[in-house]
């Protein structure tokens, strides 16, 4: 607890829950969420950036090696299950993968690590604090990037197969009697569909989740300690669990997007 | 859940980033990769060569060292040959030798033996004459008895 008797559990955790925000209705923006997610892009693009620019094909680095085991293993990935050529695939799947860890990892930080940092430095009420840091822990961002990948099945999906051949497999299918055309738009619409919405509510889903019960824990007095420990230790499984399903399924939804029947 | 213009902040950084990763991150760092397995696979394969290479040397090697010894061995072979037939005519030339030798010595002492044999007639003969003037007293005409003389010469 960290704000004093005064706070309700209920209290306590709508607080951590909300964002900070600033605008209204549709146009506000949560700086928290989206200065994380952009700081955490940041630090993988500068720390495999600053590799690539001095990777050498010799005997690499420990940095080097790192990053090269990371991209090795996404590119396995691709290789293994995208079979076209595609100069976007790798890279979009790689930047997926090291950046949904990242967010997800900011699970980990203590919840009422930053909100009392703040209070610290800047002086600030911690009742006016508000922090929730774990980005794809907001459905903003995960929608977000799951709307970039639904964007990428219908450019490729167009791109490979033509507007009509698009039609044709959103209607054609699984029916094939002419009557029933309607019926199977509707079904592949859904389909279609499914595919970004699961992505992102799946994501967003188990991190919050997972944010919400640190923040039950965190409301248990003293037996926290134990608790956080074990839940933090289940979520060495969630984090890197979830960012390589995202991963995994934009590779398989392009991969489709890609196929002629 | 309240959507709002966070989502489209997510969506511009995702298509920056991702544009970042795709023309500055990724192509250095799979290229570097590929290069250096490249590179270790072309070490693999010229290991390999090499190991067959050393396995076919040896082969070789040995296929040489047999050639060599039997070689050697017929050159011994030849070389006893050769040293027995040297002995053998060296045996035979020396007996020839020896043969030739004495049959000189034979010659000579054949010929010493008639030269002597010729002197000691020769001298019997002067002593029969002398002997035969010493019994005549008389000198005898040399001359005119020389046909006598020559006559016991021959039959001495």
């Amino acid at each position: 607890m960290s704000s004093g008797a005064v706070l309700t559990s209920q209290e306590y955790i709508t607080h951590h829950l909300s964002n900070l925000k600033v605008g209204e209705g549709f146009w506000a923006v949560h700086l928290d969420s989206l200065g994380w997610s952009v700081f955490l892009g940041l630090v993988f693009l500068t720390i495999f950036r600053s590799v690539a620019k001095k990777a050498t094909s010799g005997v690499p680095g420990k940095l080097q090696c790192a990053v090269e085991m990371v991209v090795g293993f996404v590119d396995d990935s691709v290789k293994s299950t995208f079979h076209g050529k595609n100069a976007l695939i790798a890279p979009l799947s790689l930047t997926i993968f090291v950046w949904i860890l990242l967010m997800n990892s900011m699970d980990w930080v203590p919840v009422d690590l930053l909100p009392h940092l703040i209070h610290w430095v800047t002086g600030m009420p911690l009742g006016d604090i508000y922090m929730k840091p774990v980005p794809t822990a907001d459905p903003n961002i995960t929608f977000g990037l799951a709307l970039g990948v639904f964007i990428l099945i219908i450019y490729y999906s167009i791109k490979v197969k033509g507007v009509g051949g698009f039609m044709k497999e959103l209607t054609t299918q699984p029916f094939g009697h002419w009557s029933l055309y309607p019926v199977n738009f509707i079904l592949e619409t859904v389909t279609m569909l499914a595919r970004p919405l699961s992505l992102a509510l799946r994501l967003f889903g188990n991190l919050y989740a997972g944010e919400l019960i640190f923040l039950l824990i965190a409301t248990i007095g003293v037996f926290q300690l134990p608790v956080h420990f074990l839940w933090a230790a289940f979520h060495l499984l969630v984090i890197p669990l979830q960012a390589f399903i995202f991963m995994m399924l934009t590779i398989v939804y392009l991969s489709l997007a890609h196929e002629d029947h | 859940m309240d959507i709002n213009m966070t989502l489209v902040g997510q969506l511009i950084a995702f298509v920056v980033f991702v544009i970042f990763c795709m023309k500055y991150v990724w192509p250095p760092i799979i290229g570097a990769i590929e290069e250096r397995q490249a590179t270790i696979a072309d070490g693999l394969a010229a290991s390999d060569r090499a190991a067959k290479d050393l396995e076919l040397a040896q082969e070789k090697a040995t296929a040489q060292l047999k050639e060599a010894k039997v070689q050697a061995a017929s050159i011994v072979d030849a070389a006893k040959k050769h040293e027995a037939k040297i002995v053998e005519e060296t045996a035979g030339k020396a007996q020839a030798e020896k043969e030739r030798i004495l049959a000189t010595g034979h010659a000579e002492i054949e010929t010493e033996r008639n030269r002597a044999r010729e002197e000691l007639r020769k001298e019997v003969a002067i002593l029969a004459v002398a002997g035969a003037e010493k019994i005549l007293e008389r000198s005898i005409d040399g001359a005119a008895h020389s046909d006598i003389l020559d006559k016991l010469v021959a039959e001495l």
